[in-house]
């Protein structure tokens, strides 16, 4: 029941082998023996999902059910969902709940998926580790003395364990797919502007993206497939047809050109890692792509602009939080100042605080064009890189992490160092590029992760790529021991 | 030594739509705190804003009404600040790239020249809340209705010399967003501010003197008195050797003078940078050109039209186009005695306005409708009704009898112009007053004021004056 | 690059992020860590290029000046610790 794919679970539903309400009903047991050590899921909604179950039976019934219909289904706690606490990891929001729903929510439900309850995730998904969750680290289910990656933690480590089949995510440097790669499951960052960001609590509007976290690339197919779409209430959604992404699966990739930067596989880059990601493109050779070394000359630029471009934007999103009309508010305030500054003072944790002042440094008078102006200007030329590449190449190959799942508390007392996990995956975020991570082997018993990057809108070859691969492997199957995990309280 | 006062303004405008900037919520004054406060006014986590076509149009109408640039790639900013009225901890407005440039408006001064004042620019941007300083157990409430609401904060050049220039500028704005119909310009709801940079130098001086901006001044009478007394501050200041301090000061009308604003503890850094939630905002040319096809004839245009094709004097066409609604009003009167312009405008600057007045209603209220004036002026004109009659039967329209044609018949008004009718009445005023005959044939010609009044009496009014006069000369210098 | 304590609890107050004076000089430090990083950006020369704000460089929608959405004062004040009247209270503004 828990090792079936959404294709496969979606079979057993149509033909009775299970109900959406006792798949429900089994998976919240799953989740209460393995939960407690992975702490992957901070708000359970049983309730409701067993009312949504109970509704997707019946639709099942009536013969009115789409691919997703009685599917469980974990939200990142950045998504709003009306009535359900929505936190996004911090004590800010440790007692809201929500007014509305977010456009991927609300997409979700109408497919018919049973939202089981709310992924951790790092406090306003600034992290890379899920260390900065209010709700405490999320363990990576693979070693629990590692972490899942972050900020979309919760939601990897949840779909890894197999507590559930799929899961949303976001990310805004790699927050869906350096998870993604340290839990050794699929997740796709798509397009800037592919799917909506209404109802997403905003880290840096720019470069956030939401999008699917799965076993495979199928599953993450279909739930690309229900969660993208134009949107009216985003100034930023592409009003652009969305292509059928799974009946596009399943062609060859002979004659595919896939350009390999030589800028990601130099120093930094975990020799082991570098190992099984070298296993993995022969594998892709061997169904007829071609590689090609390119280069992005820019890359060294990528970190530095973005430790601008998204603290800036977030110092500027996170004012809303200032303990009037929702959220955390300080006790007794003398007086308006002390509202605020100790309504954010003690509703924010350090990340966070830490990032909101180096934005605003960014942003502060005498500094803008120094910093903020410069950093919008390299954007450019490091979007300009990918222009040119993809006027050669088809895709991009990289490792998604330059290591595999580091230990706790490695690399908390070092920012910079927790920044560096995203080296490889900012790009694509400010170029607003279409990102896939998969399942590409193991090193030292640790998942290892591929990115492949593609042009804009072009998910569909992403998924065909990744999918083609997962054809000819069994990485994406392989399970961490459900033993080790119950045993790991 | 003799000083010259420099004004800008900065008038800020809210845009005549039925929804906020960026929220789809309804702008409608009034109404109970906070209940028109959506989850964007409210900044909710996770909302985004979209922006309201409507503001982007009539912010166009505006830049083709002042001859400005329209910015066909206009960005909209967030100021980023603190303040309880201000949910999302920053206002967007636009700042580097506003959506209309350089425009002009012409102002008419006392000695009768025109002077044009340079607008800098004009930018969208949305409101904030109100803080309602009432006690709320030592508590301030905040009531978020207003905040999202879209204005266009229109920036003049430093182009005014004198108070009196400012409250021309600031008046001509007023009827121009009026006429044109992208705000309904009330003052007393806020729809209409005004903010005035003020400082002073010698007469002959070229740099500009250090200046102060007087915040939200809200009438025509407090701008002009704001200004006197801090120019006259300034010029104090310096006279005795003091320096003008840049700084925002408050205008009390109850004490007559102005004060700064309690100064907040550091200078403000609002750190403004493109809002990453909006896109650049491009104007085609088809909203241009629907925005020109909204514009209505400028009351430039229709004030020399009245003066040149319809032969009014300068003043009443001055008069007549000082609001959109008038001007209407008085061309569909018009319509109806084509070519007898000074009749209809006698009656629309006289009877209709002095009603008005009396009552306290603004033209669109007016109970006598521009067509009912018209037909009534067609009786005048026709010769039906004198204008004695005519007044008599206008209070009728506006006490709602119906419309001029109804009332004649019923009170049976119709002005007798058949002179064998009249005649009979001479000859009857006449035989019963031989006294008076006998004076006027004396000589003493004023008597025979007396006998029309007999006439007129008789005829209830309804004889025609002219013939009446007429008849009698000829009745008693025969 | 660092970042003096003055400069720390400038930024500090200008996000309105309350700060103990025993975290002030960790945080200089970490800041100043962040701004070397930061620094490298300064090795190219970017004059002439324009700044790219979003990485697909379309135009703004503009939505129908339309209502469609009915507020639910009771129900989203509930969210806040501080209402009364339909107001939202904060701590005495200076008028």
């Amino acid at each position: 029941m828990f090792d079936l794919s959404l294709t496969e679970t979606a079979a057993a539903l149509r033909a009775r082998t299970f109900s959406s309400e006792e798949l429900t009903r089994e998976s919240f047991q799953r989740i209460a023996r393995l939960n407690p050590a992975l702490n992957a899921m901070i708000t359970p909604a049983e309730e409701s999902a067993l009312a949504a179950a109970r509704a997707a039976d019946a639709r099942i019934a009536a013969g009115d059910a789409v691919a997703l219909t009685g599917i469980p289904l974990l939200h990142k706690d950045i998504f709003c969902t009306r009535g359900l606490r929505t936190s996004c990891g911090s004590r800010m929001l440790d007692n809201f709940i929500a007014p509305y729903d977010a456009t991927v929510v609300t997409r979700l439900a109408e497919a018919g998926m049973v939202t089981l309850g709310k992924a951790n995730m790092d406090e306003f998904a600034m992290g890379s580790s899920n260390e900065t969750s209010f709700y405490g680290p999320v363990k990576n289910p693979w070693d629990l003395e590692r972490v899942p990656g972050g900020s979309s933690g919760g939601s990897a480590a949840a779909v890894a364990a197999g507590l559930v089949p799929a899961a949303t995510g976001t990310d805004t440097g790699g927050s869906i797919r350096q998870p993604a790669a340290l839990c050794g499951i699929t997740g796709l960052k798509p397009t800037y502007g592919r799917v909506s960001r209404w109802g997403m609590i905003a880290f840096a509007s720019s470069l956030d993206q939401a999008g699917p976290m799965a076993r495979s690339a199928a599953d993450a197919a279909l739930l690309l497939q229900a969660m993208a779409g134009f949107d009216p209430r985003d100034s930023t959604s592409v009003d652009q047809p969305v292509p059928d992404y799974f009946s596009g699966l399943g062609q060859a990739l002979r004659g595919l050109r896939v350009g390999l930067p030589k800028e990601y596989f130099g120093e930094g880059l975990d020799p082991a890692v570098a190992r099984v990601l070298e296993g993995a493109i022969e594998e892709y050779r061997r169904l007829g792509v071609e590689f090609v070394e390119i280069s992005l000359p820019n890359s060294g630029l990528v970190v530095p602009v973005y430790y601008v471009v998204a603290p800036a934007e977030c110092s500027s999103n996170l004012s809303r939080f200032d303990g009037v009309r929702y959220g955390y508010r300080a006790d007794s305030p003398v007086d308006l100042e002390d509202l605020y500054t100790r309504s954010r003072g003690e509703g924010f944790g350090a990340e966070v605080k830490r990032r909101i002042m180096t934005g605003t440094y960014a942003l502060s008078a005498g500094y803008y064009d120094a910093y903020y102006l410069k950093a919008q200007q390299l954007r450019r030329l490091i979007r300009d890189d990918f222009q040119r590449v993809f006027e050669d190449v088809d895709l991009i190959a990289s490792p998604t992490a330059p290591s595999t799942a580091f230990r706790l508390g490695e690399k908390q007392q070092d920012p910079v160092a927790m920044y560096l996990s995203d080296i490889y995956t900012i790009a694509a975020n400010l170029a607003g590029l279409p990102a896939l991570s998969h399942p590409a082997g193991f090193a030292d018993g640790l998942p290892v992760g591929l990115q492949l990057i593609g042009p804009h809108f072009d998910e569909g070859r992403l998924l065909n790529v990744a999918h083609a691969y997962q054809q000819v492997t069994d990485w994406h199957l392989r399970r961490p021991p459900e033993t080790a995990i119950a045993d790991g309280v | 030594m003799a000083w010259e006062t420099v004004i800008g303004l900065e008038v800020h405008v809210q845009l005549a739509t039925r929804t906020k900037l960026f929220s789809p919520v309804s702008t409608a004054y009034g109404a109970e705190p906070n209940t028109q406060a959506g989850m964007i006014d409210l900044a909710m986590p996770g909302v985004l804003p979209v922006l309201n076509q409507r503001a982007v149009e009539l912010a166009a109408r505006f830049a083709l009404a002042i001859g400005a640039e329209i910015d066909r790639h206009s960005v909209f900013a967030r100021k980023n600040y603190f303040y309880p009225d201000l949910p999302k901890g920053y206002q967007i407005s636009q700042y580097e790239r506003p959506i209309v440039q350089q425009g002009h408006l012409d102002i008419l001064l006392e000695s009768g020249e025109i002077k044009r004042i340079g607008v800098t620019r004009a930018h969208l941007e949305e409101d904030a809340g109100k803080s309602l300083h009432e006690d709320f157990h030592g508590l301030t409430g905040v009531d978020l209705n207003r905040a999202g609401t879209p204005l266009l904060e229109i920036v003049s050049e430093p182009d005014m010399r004198s108070a009196a220039e400012a409250v021309a500028y600031m008046k001509k704005l007023h009827s121009l967003v009026r006429y044109i119909g992208i705000s309904d310009g009330n003052m007393q709801e806020g729809s209409f501010r005004c903010d005035a940079n003020v400082s002073v130098r010698p007469l002959g001086e070229t740099r500009l003197g250090t200046r102060t901006e007087l915040k939200n001044i809200n009438s025509f009478r407090f701008v002009e008195r704001a200004i006197i007394i801090e120019a006259e501050r300034q010029i104090d200041l310096l006279e005795g050797g003091g320096q003008v301090i840049q700084q925002t000061r408050l205008f009390d009308p109850d004490a007559d003078e102005t004060r700064p604003m309690r100064t907040k503890e550091e200078a403000n850094d609002y750190r403004y940078f493109p809002d990453p939630d909006l896109l650049p905002v491009t104007v085609s040319d088809a909203v241009i050109e629907a925005a020109r096809a909204a514009l209505p004839e400028l009351p430039e245009a229709r004030r020399s039209r009245f003066v040149e094709a319809l032969g009014l004097s300068a003043y009443d066409a001055d008069v007549l186009t000082e609001s959109r609604a008038l001007a209407d009003y008085f061309e569909t009167a018009l319509a109806a005695v084509p070519g007898d312009a000074k009749l209809a405008a006698n009656w629309v600057m006289g009877e209709v306005l002095a009603g008005l007045n009396r009552a306290a209603l603004e033209i669109n209220a007016c109970p006598v409708s521009a067509e009912a004036l018209g037909g009534l002026l067609r009786r005048i004109q026709d010769g039906t009704l004198s204008g004695k009659l005519a007044k008599t039967v206008f209070e009728a329209i506006w006490d709602g009898e119906g419309d001029a044609d109804t009332i004649i018949d019923v009170r049976g008004l119709r002005q007798v112009t058949d002179e064998g009718a009249i005649l009979a009445l001479v000859e009857q005023v006449v035989n019963e007053h031989p006294e008076q005959v006998a004076q006027y044939q004396g000589g003493a010609q004023k008597v025979l004021g007396f006998f029309v009044g007999q006439v007129m009496k008789l005829s209830k009014g309804k004889a025609n004056p002219g013939q009446v006069n007429a008849l009698l000369r000829k009745r008693l210098d025969s | 690059m660092s970042l003096s304590a003055d400069e720390v609890r400038r930024v500090a107050h200008l996000a309105r992020l309350g700060i103990d004076d025993s975290e002030v000089a960790a945080t200089a430090e970490q800041l100043g860590r962040i701004l070397q990083l930061v620094e490298q950006m300064s090795a190219v020369d970017t004059a002439g290029i324009a700044p790219l704000a979003h990485p697909l460089e379309t135009s703004q929608r503009l939505r129908p000046d339309e209502v469609t959405e009915v507020v639910q004062r009771e129900a989203v004040q509930g969210l806040s610790g501080a209402t009364e009247n339909g107001l939202y209270l904060v701590p005495r503004v200076i008028g």
